[in-house]
């Protein structure tokens, strides 16, 4: 699949909270474009700002204390950084729709799903009940729920984790969005029924060709099912590219400690080594690489200047200075081991 | 549900007995009870409380008779007021009391809960803290220190409302205000909080990424799980609200329930007192059924268990 239309281009994104300690800057310049029909996921430790990044999109951070502080959300021709609350209502789950973690509580439990499933429709497309349920009853066919007919009127604690999991996945996509938004959708779910809720995506971008974005910290699932991946570090992408550009060839030392603390199937017997360290205080970050505290490779510019942008390729990019010609080869720039 | 419905009835009945024979046991067990002593000047009254209650027979029998009362709703004669049974006093004075209460507990649960709402949706703005603060000073007050102050200010020295009694809808504004703020400033608080947490969880969030407006995120998602905990508690309210208005009217000089159950209690009016107190316990013991089926109505997880188990 050669992707074509760019249908989300986000550049120099930055998003802040203000909270009592001080302003947490919890999305510091991401760069990020999605294709039609595409996966895109975007991979980091806890706290690195995916889902703010995610809920910038659908503009659903939580205010008066965060916000977009600088950037542009460029989407089928709109900048929703800026656009007004109206807007972003006509957009949440016609365009772009989002499922969360979390299938035990994404659901009303006091609402039936056939509710909570057509409300969307029925406000956007001014659709009657019976036209809205028959969407609903198409949908829940489309995500693999059996007698969907009388499934409507459950509510949500007659289904299981798995099945809550489909029905949320039914909601995001009742209004056929451009644009699906999955924030740690298997997360919560056990392994066999991960893989499943994994299928399913595959299914739906066959049928419906909605770009995926896929936030995960697991790489297993990863592997699976994205084009591109992004990697992200302390508020920033700090490495981009196809999967396999990302899997066989990673260039930043972040993105390969990443792949060495994934238990691989291939390599039994092999140590697995997390990473050293936590990642940097948001609330002042560094100035230079963020990794910098936790590299092996680290440099003394890496402190100072944050690195320039190494592109191997068109689809590759890695914010590293390990790649600048003048790396290692004179006195100016000592190991870390020197250094400190 | 009807399941639910019928278990909690039962337990209504139950609790009701309980109360009945507990009120009974505690009436033979004080000294100075009609059922052992002469107390009353009037042979007339004497001879027909003697029949009511069966007084020459043992106490298992009277018990038996005092049950029957209960269950056709045939309380017996006072004994301070000769030409009054129990059940007169109650026709006369409940339906003022309960007008009183409905009014006040009405006027409480709307009050407090848009308090709440409004003041969850502005939260740390000047809204949240004005109706937060009105919140806590209503339930610091106590309801006869505020109605006295409500009668010093607003009616003796500015005249605007009556002083006292019950007749006109101007007479009824005091007492309820008197009687409605510690419950809804209760509510207000509860329904605060529990809206704060409501708003942070995911099925808001889901809502609003749906692209439904606030209005409804607020009223069809948030509010009613929000307004759980206000059920739960309407119950205690509802009994405080109660044994409010036994205050509140006799502050008031209101004709109701309460100036009988005072008075038959300074009196040592037996039969009005162990009617009263039935038949209130059995009014809140119903108030609370009523509750618990709202619940049941509002929560659909509550069915499922009942039938799971029944
Ligand atoms: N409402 C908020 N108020 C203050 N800080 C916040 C808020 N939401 C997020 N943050 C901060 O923003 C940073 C990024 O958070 P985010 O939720 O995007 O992480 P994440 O990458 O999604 O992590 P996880 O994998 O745990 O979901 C964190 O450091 C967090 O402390
Ligand atoms: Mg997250």
């Amino acid at each position: 699949m050669i992707p074509i239309n760019k249908i989300l281009e986000i550049r120099n994104l930055h998003v802040t909270f203000s909270t009592y300690g001080g302003e947490v800057k919890a999305v510091r310049g991401v760069d990020l474009d999605l294709h039609e029909g595409e996966t895109l996921a975007i991979v980091g430790e806890s706290g690195c700002g995916k889902s703010v990044t995610a809920n910038s999109i659908m503009r659903l951070i939580p205010t008066p204390a965060g916000k977009i502080s600088n950037g542009t959300i460029r989407f089928k021709g709109m900048d929703l950084a800026k656009a007004t609350d109206k807007q972003m209502r006509n957009i949440r789950g016609v365009d772009i729709s989002m499922i969360f973690q979390d299938p035990m509580t994404a659901l009303n439990p006091t609402l039936t799903i056939g509710t909570q499933l057509t409300e969307g429709v029925r406000q956007h497309q001014n659709l009657s009940k019976k036209e809205a349920e028959q969407r609903a009853v198409e949908m829940m066919n489309l995500v693999g729920i059996p007698n969907p007919h009388e499934r409507l009127k459950q509510y949500p604690h007659q289904f299981s984790g798995g099945m809550r999991q489909r029905i949320v996945i039914a909601i995001a996509l009742i209004g056929e969005p451009d644009l699906l938004i999955a924030d740690e959708p298997t997360t919560a779910l056990d392994v066999t029924i991960q893989a499943q809720i994994l299928e399913l995506f595959e299914t739906i971008q066959k049928e419906t060709n909605v770009a995926i974005i896929l936030i995960t910290h697991d790489l297993g699932v990863v592997a699976k099912v994205a084009d591109r991946i992004n990697v992200m570090y302390a508020g920033k992408i700090i490495e981009a590219g196809t999967r396999e550009e990302i899997f066989y060839q990673p260039k930043h030392p972040y993105t390969k400690g990443l792949l060495q603390s994934i238990p691989r199937l291939d390599q039994k017997g092999e140590k697995l080594l997390p990473i050293d360290g936590t990642p940097p205080d948001l609330f002042s970050p560094p100035v230079g690489c963020p990794f910098t505290a936790r590299c092996p490779h680290a440099m003394v510019v890496c402190e100072k200047v944050y690195p320039l942008r190494h592109q191997p390729t068109d689809s590759h990019y890695a914010d590293c200075w390990l790649y600048d010609e003048r790396a290692h080869t004179t006195n100016l720039n000592p190991k870390k081991e020197e250094m400190t | 549900m009807i399941r639910y419905i019928f278990k909690r009835f039962l337990m209504m009945i139950l609790t009701i007995w309980i109360i009945a024979t507990l009120t009974f046991v505690l009436m033979n067990a004080i000294p100075g009870s009609p059922f052992n002593e002469e107390r009353t000047s009037n042979e007339a009254v004497q001879e027909n409380l003697e029949r009511h209650f069966n007084l020459d027979e043992p106490p298992i029998v009277q018990y038996f008779a005092y049950l029957k009362s209960i269950v056709t709703f045939d309380f017996g004669p006072s004994i301070k007021k000769p030409n009054d049974t129990v059940n007169d006093l109650l026709a006369r004075g409940f339906p003022i009391s309960a007008e009183l209460g409905i009014i006040s507990i009405v006027v409480a649960l709307f009050s407090g809960i848009a308090l709440g709402v409004i003041a969850a949706l502005r939260h740390n703005g000047f809204i949240d803290y004005l109706a937060m603060t009105i919140a806590v000073l209503g339930i610091s007050i106590p309801n006869f220190v505020l109605a006295t102050l409500l009668i010093q200010q607003l009616a003796v020295n500015t005249g605007i409302f009556p002083v006292a009694t019950w007749q006109s809808p101007m007479h009824m504004i005091l007492p309820t205000l008197a009687l409605a703020t510690g419950p809804m400033a209760i509510i207000a608080r509860l329904t605060r909080s529990s809206m704060l947490e409501v708003l942070t969880q995911d099925y808001i969030k889901m809502a609003r990424a749906k692209g439904l407006s606030p209005t409804k995120v607020v009223i069809k998602h948030a509010l009613k799980n929000a307004l759980m905990p206000v059920v739960t508690i309407l119950g205690t309210l509802l009994a405080g609200i109660l044994t409010g208005t036994f205050v509140i009217e006799k502050i008031f000089a209101i004709p109701g329930m309460g100036r009988y159950f005072v008075e038959s209690i300074n009196q040592r009016d037996y039969p009005v007192i162990m009617g009263t107190t039935v038949f209130y316990s059995a009014f809140l013991v119903f108030a609370l059924f009523l509750v618990d089926i709202a619940y049941g109505i509002l929560d659909p997880r509550i069915k499922l268990h009942k039938e799971e188990r029944g």
